[in-house]
């Protein structure tokens, strides 16, 4: 039997879906139980798995024996906006999300790059911030629990579905940002806000440097914008350099954070929503992008180390949470110089999105600092036995 | 052994930071709940981050397990070692090492304690958002070992939310850092994983920590309910609203009367069924007083029978001492106390409420509830005389009730106090065998003889099998399940 007959036989006509232009068989299992008993299959027969959602982020490019995608694990089983908590599989697209809970008043503050219709589990499993981090902190900090299964089909749950819990060690927090190294999550529970009584946001044109100045005026101040980002001019679309602050809550709160903005202008609420969509589908055009943490104090030196090293054509960066991403194209080589020279200066390179031999060869990951490099292989082999998830955690 | 052990651990910390004698060690045998008591064998307290990797070096070499110890204010017997193990206490590693306030972080030892390092940051307007009720005793490192909370982690969040990167020294002596001064990982989020693990993958002997801003302008509400159904709601409203107050505390009549009777007397209404303490804060006045009109309506509209706002920061810190030692106050109701500490989603409070004063009658308990209520995390406090066999039967078949009510409510064992040996009987309710095996198995990954602080947090008998890892140590599992008294 071939491997798609297999997988037929296991799961059923309906979950096999149209392969790719590299023909590798591709899987939609229907439910978390399904996903279980594909991996589980998978292990015993020594298949190499890469996992897949909507396809809008990485490429679907990974060397396979079959493509699981999570598409079909779409389905929303709880939302509960007294508790302002959802439960949601990991296949939903992250558009579709919004909707329904905005149609129960609720909002989750996570503004991944990428387009729309990017599956919540993507996002998950890369820890894909964007602006809002600023105000709302990183992925995980939504994050209340995840269910995930292991390279060799195991179940496994972490966490739970109230706002605070430390019963037994936080495997959520592996996941996020794991990159499917370490299972494929399955199913969230998700931590939201109230849909936002507010949410505007303003935009000011200048040079990077005075506007890295005015960045450090508005965090000086006080002032706690959900963004504050600054971004190129071809990724804003401007003629110069556009910084940027979102501000939601109540309108009282806004008010007064408005009144400490000065010069800035405010824009209409489509003009807004058009801004902060194109700035996340940028992320996803060119062929390579990553993200970098320094300290705040250190983001217009890192901005210059870009600039020189790689190019500043395509960037976004919140200058007070000390987090960039950069997008555009660059070699292999290039890639790894920067993460060592990056790495000298304390401050961590995440490939997130780039073709698999760039991926493989400069890895997710890489530049651990000591002793770590045999705790994440350790986490791995206990993960994926197998190692049967095809994901380029570390590079060559 | 014992004497052999003590002269070389002597050789690393000096003869006088190891203490042999019983009733030396009897300070030890237990953490902030009364309802546990382990003897160690040795106690150790090394000084530097030297003395500490020498100290486990040297463990590592003999085989011998350990329990890493801050001040020893847990509540859920985590920090306990039985005879056989040596308890390494961290509280002489107590300094700041740099205060960087331009990136609102700060470098510190595990043995700070927790208000000590946000006295030192409030010259530059910042601080140490997670403000447990011990945090004028407990230490830094003990937080991140138990992802400790507090009243103003609604808004703030938790520790795991303020730990940018750590130094930590496995069971081998071999020394890992784990995240980077920015917050960002190097790659899996091996910081998130650490934190609230409660010691079991390691010493944590340097932890960088974000700062946060001091607010610029605050209000304090007490609001009194005639019923406790509806302070529940009134925190209902509150959170729907899409309102986050900094903190929103409750108390139930049993916790006001005690506050009220002791030295630390708030002004708390006595005839009150219910008070709640809420705090809104941010960088303007007018702001911050608009939210806090809206929230006092949103109270009045449950039913608030008045709402009283703190007239200056003498009266405010009158209002949160009552409700930060209020635990201290229960002292007055009997000998012993047990603090409970489970988490429902919010709606469920008021039903959960009722569910453990039913809870309490059946079984003839005084339950004082004081707690959490903007994130649903309840601390059911019962007071009792461990004298008193039939009683302590009595409270651990009432505790396991309010639990099992807890877990069918949709929640969960411990929101911030962690499992320890007292919640070990209660992992496998939330958590399948093969959960329970995985995380036994990413224990094994950091101390694969399972040395550091064995016997917590995982029930090894109630995981699927999962790595083929070598368990040198099984001493105190099988006997700490089911011993809660």
């Amino acid at each position: 039997m071939t491997i798609l007959e297999k997988v037929t036989a296991l799961l059923g006509e309906g979950a096999v879906l149209e392969a790719g232009t590299d023909r590798v068989p591709r899987i939609a299992p229907g439910s978390p139980d399904a996903v279980a008993l594909l991996l589980g299959t998978a292990h015993q027969e020594g298949w190499r798995v890469r996992v897949e959602g909507a396809g809008t982020w990485l490429p679907s490019d990974a060397p396979a024996d079959l493509a699981l995608t999570t598409r079909r694990l779409d389905r929303v089983p709880a939302i509960e906006p007294q508790d302002l908590t959802a439960t949601a599989e990991a296949g939903i697209g992250l558009d579709q999300l919004r909707q329904q809970l905005a149609d129960r008043g609720a909002w989750l503050a996570v503004d991944p790059p990428g387009l729309a219709g990017r599956t919540l589990g993507s996002v998950v499993a890369t820890a894909s911030a964007g602006p809002l981090r600023q105000g709302f902190g990183p992925v995980k900090d939504h994050l209340l629990g995840v269910t995930f299964v292991t390279g060799d089909g195991r179940m496994v749950q972490s966490g739970g579905r109230v706002m605070k819990n430390v019963a037994g060690y936080d495997l959520t927090r592996l996941q996020a940002g794991g990159f499917g190294a370490f299972g494929v999550i399955v199913l969230v529970h998700l931590r939201l806000r109230a849909l936002p009584r507010a949410d505007v946001t303003h935009l000011l044109e200048g040079s990077r440097d005075e506007l890295t100045r005015v960045a450090e005026d508005i965090a000086a101040a006080g002032l706690t914008p959900a963004a504050l980002e600054l971004v190129s001019p071809a990724l804003a679309r401007r003629d110069r350099w556009v910084l940027a602050v979102r501000l939601v809550g109540s309108p009282t709160l806004i008010a007064s954070d408005e009144a400490g903005l000065g010069r800035f202008a405010r824009l209409r609420a489509e003009e807004a929503q058009g801004f902060w969509m194109r700035l996340a589908e940028g992320f996803a055009v060119r062929p390579v992008t990553f993200r970098i943490g320094g300290v705040p104090a250190a983001s217009d030196e890192l901005l210059d180390l870009l600039q020189h090293q790689v190019g500043d054509e395509w960037i976004s960066a919140a200058p007070a949470a000390g987090a960039i991403r950069w997008s555009g194209d660059a070699t292999v080589d290039r890639l790894q110089r920067l993460r060592r020279t990056l790495a000298a200066l304390e401050v961590p390179l995440t490939l997130e999105r780039a073709p698999w031999p760039v991926r493989t060869a400069v890895g997710h990951f890489g530049a651990y600092r000591e002793g770590a490099g045999p705790l994440v292989a350790g986490l791995r082999r206990t993960f994926d036995p197998g190692g049967g998830l095809v994901v380029a955690t570390d590079g060559e | 052994m014992n004497a052999s052990l003590a002269s070389d651990l002597a050789a690393i910390v000096g003869p006088r930071h190891v203490r042999l004698a019983r009733a030396e060690r009897a300070t030890y045998a237990m953490d902030g709940l009364p309802t546990h008591r382990r003897l160690p064998e040795v106690v150790v307290l090394p000084g530097t981050r030297e003395e500490v990797i020498a100290v486990i070096r040297l463990l590592a070499a003999l085989g011998i397990p350990f329990v890493p110890r801050g001040a020893g204010t847990g509540l859920s017997g985590g920090a306990l070692a039985d005879e056989g193990a040596v308890l390494v206490v961290l509280t002489r590693l107590n300094r700041i090492l740099k205060i960087d306030a331009a990136n609102r972080s700060a470098l510190v030892e595990p043995g700070v304690v927790n208000a000590r390092l946000s006295a030192a940051t409030r010259p530059h307007r910042l601080h140490y958002a997670p403000d447990p009720s011990s945090q004028s005793a407990c230490t830094i490192g003990g937080n991140v070992a138990e992802n400790a909370g507090g009243p103003h982690c609604l808004k703030y969040g938790v520790t795991a939310n303020h730990i940018l990167a750590l130094e930590v020294v496995l069971a081998t002596g071999e020394t890992v850092e784990l995240g980077s001064r920015g917050g960002e990982p190097w790659g899996p989020d091996l910081v998130g994983l650490f934190v609230g693990s409660e010691g079991n993958f390691g010493v944590a002997t340097r932890i960088a920590v974000r700062l946060t801003p001091l607010p610029q302008a605050v209000r304090t509400l007490l609001a009194d309910f005639m019923a406790l159904r509806a302070a529940g709601e009134g925190v209902s409203a509150i959170i729907a609203a899409g309102i986050v107050p900094a903190a929103l505390e409750m108390m139930d009549q049993s916790c006001v009367r005690a506050v009220e009777d002791s030295v630390y007397a708030a002004g708390y209404p006595r005839d009150a069924a219910a008070v709640l303490l809420v705090e809104l804060d941010g960088h303007d006045e007018a702001a911050v007083t608009a939210e806090a009109d809206a929230v006092a309506a949103l109270l009045k509209h449950a039913g608030a029978r008045s709402i009283r706002t703190a007239a200056d920061e003498s009266e405010r810190e009158r209002l949160w001492q009552g409700r930060k030692k209020a635990f201290g106050a229960m002292g007055r109701l009997s000998r012993d106390l047990v603090v409970q500490d489970a988490v429902v989603p919010r709606s469920a409070l008021p039903d959960v409420l009722e569910a453990i004063a039913a809870i309490a009658a059946a079984h003839a308990l005084v339950v004082s509830n004081v707690f959490h209520a903007g994130d649903g995390n309840l601390h059911p406090n019962i007071s009792f005389d461990a004298t008193d066999a039939g009683m302590r039967a009595r409270v651990e078949a009432g505790s396991a009730e309010i639990m099992a009510v807890c877990i069918a409510a949709g929640g969960t064992i411990t929101g911030e106090h962690g499992v320890g040996l007292d919640k070990l009987r209660y992992m496998p309710l939330i958590f399948d065998a093969e959960s329970l095996g995985a995380m036994h198995a990413v224990r094994l990954v950091f101390d694969p003889e399972e040395r550091v602080n064995p016997g917590k947090v995982v029930p090894v008998h109630a995981c699927r099998e999962w790595a083929a890892g070598t368990r040198k140590w099984e001493r105190g599992t099988a006997s700490a399940v089911g011993s809660v008294l």
